[in-house]
């Protein structure tokens, strides 16, 4: 296994790169309309920030700010915040995803209501993916033990 | 030679396979009627339709919005089937 280690560059980088890294995974969200991005790739930019704390510290740090709990209701969240909007085209009385009928609710036309539908749906695909991505890579690298990876002694690091 | 029957139920299989996939339209053709109808629809009302600037996105998430919407259902699948497999008990309860 890893040894424990603590290094104040890394930390410091880590520290200083995290904030950039989860702008840049917002505007591949944002600006997946125009340009090549969007939910999926978002979702993978963010989960690397997290994968960062989890290497640049330690596993109980990168659980303290993002509990493994918290990780399955996002997971759940993201595809119902997807779900959600086609079933709110329905009430309104369309299709399922036709996001159109939502500019009765939301204060746009007709045509913008659906650039919106899309935004939030990709919104709802980058917490799902963010999520999954994330409680996978710490499921594969304690052996789902949840501990024992970079820096604790309590598990993994004795024992082999 | 318990294998033998189904190997050949296999063969017979992938001939007919291949063999109907001669009757698909070939890749790139113009003339397809993807290409005809389904393409020319995306190009031409993309940016009226949806005020969206990229038809991939248009397409992606609008018109193909149920395969999204599926796909996001298979992450997420696969995500909880990961906790379910390698999550382990310890002291008793389930972490």
């Amino acid at each position: 296994m890893v040894r424990e280690f603590e290094d104040v560059i890394i930390q410091t980088l880590a520290r200083f790169l995290i904030p950039f890294v989860q702008l840049y995974s917002l505007y591949v969200l944002i600006h997946g309309h125009g340009s090549p991005g969007g939910g999926f790739q978002g979702g993978c930019i963010l989960a690397a920030s997290f994968i960062l704390i989890v290497i640049a510290y330690d596993l109980k740090e990168a659980k303290r700010r993002f509990p493994e709990k918290t990780l399955l209701i996002f997971c759940c969240l993201g595809v119902f915040i997807y779900a959600a909007t086609g079933w709110a085209c329905l009430l309104l009385g369309s299709n399922f995803l036709d996001y159109g009928v939502l500019s009765d609710i939301l204060p746009t036309g007709h045509v913008k209501a659906r650039y919106y539908g899309m935004a939030m749906i990709e919104t709802g695909v980058e917490i799902a993916v963010m999520a999954v991505m994330f409680s996978i890579f710490l499921d594969l690298t304690t052996k789902g033990e949840h501990e024992g990876i970079l820096g604790e002694t309590d598990a993994g690091v004795h024992h082999k | 030679m318990k294998k033998a029957p189904a190997f050949i139920v296999i063969i017979i299989m992938g001939f007919l396979l291949v063999y109907s996939a001669e009757e698909f339209p070939k890749w790139g053709d113009p003339n397809q009627p993807a290409s005809l109808h389904v393409s020319p629809r995306y190009i031409e009302k993309t940016v009226e339709e949806t005020a969206v600037p990229n038809m991939v996105t248009s397409v992606l998430a609008d018109y193909r919005g149920y395969d999204t919407m599926f796909e996001t259902s298979v992450i997420f699948t696969a995500g909880i089937t990961v906790m379910l497999l390698l999550r382990r008990k310890r002291n008793g309860k389930r972490v």
